[in-house]
């Protein structure tokens, strides 16, 4: 009675080939990316010392390390964060709490969808329009690092409301039905709550800016620049210019170098990654509801 | 129509008509609801109950669609009229929903909610441990909550939800406690535990409780209104609308011959 008929068999056959060609194609997808470290690590792991990290490119950038490189990308991404935060946060708090519901607020979302997929040359040439030359702050951190804020806002902006709009809305009406107004909810509830997200979503735009090469080509990332930046005002060499330069420009340069510079570039993209899961494991552990 | 008493009003509406955009939810609501006394609420799904309910805290002007003519007193005082302060009405009239909804913080936060939204000046602990205590108390609350106040309110069982968004309703001393269908998510212990709870209250607060279980009602209640596509058919004592129902609609419905 409970044996199997034939079609139990054919639907097993079936089952353990599906299985199977979902699990080979998700073992392909990592394979790159397998690929692609091990190389990094292999090649450019070697090149990789306090010196590498820590001092001044000489001899035409083919010997010395990458300091002021590493230095200009965490200024630029901090800049950017510094800019981009509060008029994200800001916007999405008055999209998802305060804004009416009407065309004018859909036309508002639907531009800051698009905005997402801008891509970031264009990017790169309103910022040199608008922050290099209308606003003269000149070929600087300061422009450079509006033109990355001004690129990653819709990021934030869409992760912030995301997790604003994931407070189950039941909070909402009990905190008014008390007799709080729109911002002591935020305030005390909605916040508290949506933190974790807007986190998440804030380090993600992080890491997304600091490998970007296109938005601060024009608008402040300089070739070569023995010297340190002294103010927001001086440009700054960065990582991801960095390694198209030590990669395509200078002739003689040691194999290892361009593989190092990469190396670091992901290692600190990787780190802010596992920084934001361990922050959001960290709140979620917290977690109210 | 006025109920039977010739009591103390603590809601008082003439005229009430409410619109949802073109849709007219409420007609002609002319209702006098009396101080210190239950009633509650009966009709069937889509009558308008709840709606009404959320006039009476002004909930529903959130909905920019929502448009009101007609008055609505609540302890005389007509809370639609120029001046009025939304804070203060909700203040003054308390909401109780189908679902507990405790906010996610811990229960003595719960209970301090609404009081620390509605005064300025910091109270010492003593005094805050007090209003909790006081406030669990009065929903037969606090014997099985006092050893963990800092616990997350939504560990609570469902029932013990409930009674604690009646608890955080107190502290600023409502004169109306709205309940909207409060017991239906909860199992029949639960709904006695909660029923009870109501009728402990009775004299303090003047309480009007929407239901779908006819003998809640009956049950738990001085009078009772009768509610049918937005209109108040009936508003009499509960003993007399059970027995005696005046009219035939509200005998059908109670009979159950409606949805
Ligand atoms: N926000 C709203 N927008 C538009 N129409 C609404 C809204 N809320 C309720 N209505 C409509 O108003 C009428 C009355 O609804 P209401 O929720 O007050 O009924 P109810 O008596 O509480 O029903 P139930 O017993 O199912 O809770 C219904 O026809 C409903 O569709
Ligand atoms: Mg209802």
């Amino acid at each position: 009675m409970f044996s199997a008929t034939s079609l139990n068999r054919k639907n097993d056959r079936n089952e353990t080939a599906v299985r199977w060609l979902l699990g080979g194609m998700t073992g392909l997808l990592v394979l790159p990316v397998v690929v692609i470290l091990s190389v990094l690590v292999y090649k450019g792991g070697p090149v990789i010392s306090f010196e590498f990290l820590f001092t001044t490119p000489t001899k035409g950038m083919t010997a010395g390390g990458i300091f002021p490189a590493l230095l200009g990308t965490v200024l630029l991404v901090i800049c950017a964060l510094l800019a981009s935060v509060p008029f994200g946060i800001a916007a999405a708090i008055y999209l998802s709490e305060y804004a009416p519901d009407n065309w004018l607020t859909r036309v508002i979302n639907l531009a800051i969808i698009n905005l997402a997929g801008v891509p970031s040359i264009v990017h790169a040439l309103f910022g040199l329009g608008a922050f290099v030359v209308f606003f003269r702050f000149g070929t600087s951190i300061l422009a450079a690092s509006l033109t990355l804020a001004i690129m990653t806002l819709p990021v934030v902006i869409v992760a912030t409301r995301e997790s604003l709009q994931s407070v189950p809305h039941a909070f909402r009406e009990a905190c008014w039905n008390m007799g709080a107004t729109r911002w002591q909810t935020i305030r005390r509830i909605i916040l508290p709550n949506a933190v974790t997200g807007i986190l998440t979503g804030v380090i993600l735009e992080v890491c997304r800016t600091a490998g970007e090469t296109a938005p601060i080509l024009f608008t402040g990332a300089a070739f070569f620049l023995p010297l340190l930046p002294q103010s927001v005002f001086d440009q700054t060499m960065a990582l991801s210019l960095h390694l198209f330069v030590v990669s395509t420009q200078v002739p003689n340069m040691p194999e290892g170098v361009p593989y190092g510079v990469a190396l670091v570039l992901i290692a600190m993209v990787l780190i802010m990654n596992s920084l934001s899961i361990a922050l959001r494991m960290y709140l979620r552990g917290r977690k109210k509801w | 129509m006025g109920g039977t008493s010739t009591r103390a009003l603590a809601i008082a509406t003439q005229k009430l008509n409410l619109w949802y955009g073109t849709f007219q939810a409420l007609f002609d609501i002319d209702l006098n609801i009396g101080q210190g006394i239950i009633t509650s609420m009966i009709g069937p799904s889509g009558c308008g109950k709840s709606t009404f309910l959320r006039s009476v805290n002004r909930i529903n002007e959130r909905l920019g669609y929502v448009r009101i003519t007609g008055s609505v007193d609540v302890m005389g005082e007509d809370i639609y009229q120029q001046g009025v302060e939304l804070v203060q009405v909700r203040k003054q009239v308390g909401m109780v929903f189908q679902r507990p909804n405790p906010l996610p913080i811990s229960i003595r936060d719960n209970v301090l909610f609404s009081h620390r939204l509605h005064t300025s000046d910091k109270c010492s602990k003593a005094r805050l441990d007090e209003i909790v205590e006081d406030a669990l108390q009065q929903v037969l609350l606090w014997d099985v909550v006092k050893d963990k106040l800092q616990h997350k309110a939504t560990s609570l069982s469902l029932e013990q939800q409930q009674k604690l968004c009646i608890a955080r309703l107190l502290p600023v001393k409502p004169a109306v406690l709205l309940m909207d269908e409060p017991c239906s998510a909860l199992d029949p212990k639960g709904t006695e535990a909660v029923e009870e709870l109501i009728w402990e209250l009775r004299g303090k607060y003047s309480i009007l409780i929407v239901t779908h279980n006819m003998a809640q009602a009956r049950r738990a209640s001085d009078e009772c209104v009768f509610m049918l596509m937005g209109k108040v058919i009936e508003h009499t004592d509960t003993g007399d609308m059970f027995v005696t129902p005046r009219n035939q609609e509200t005998a059908d419905y109670i009979e159950g011959r409606y949805g």
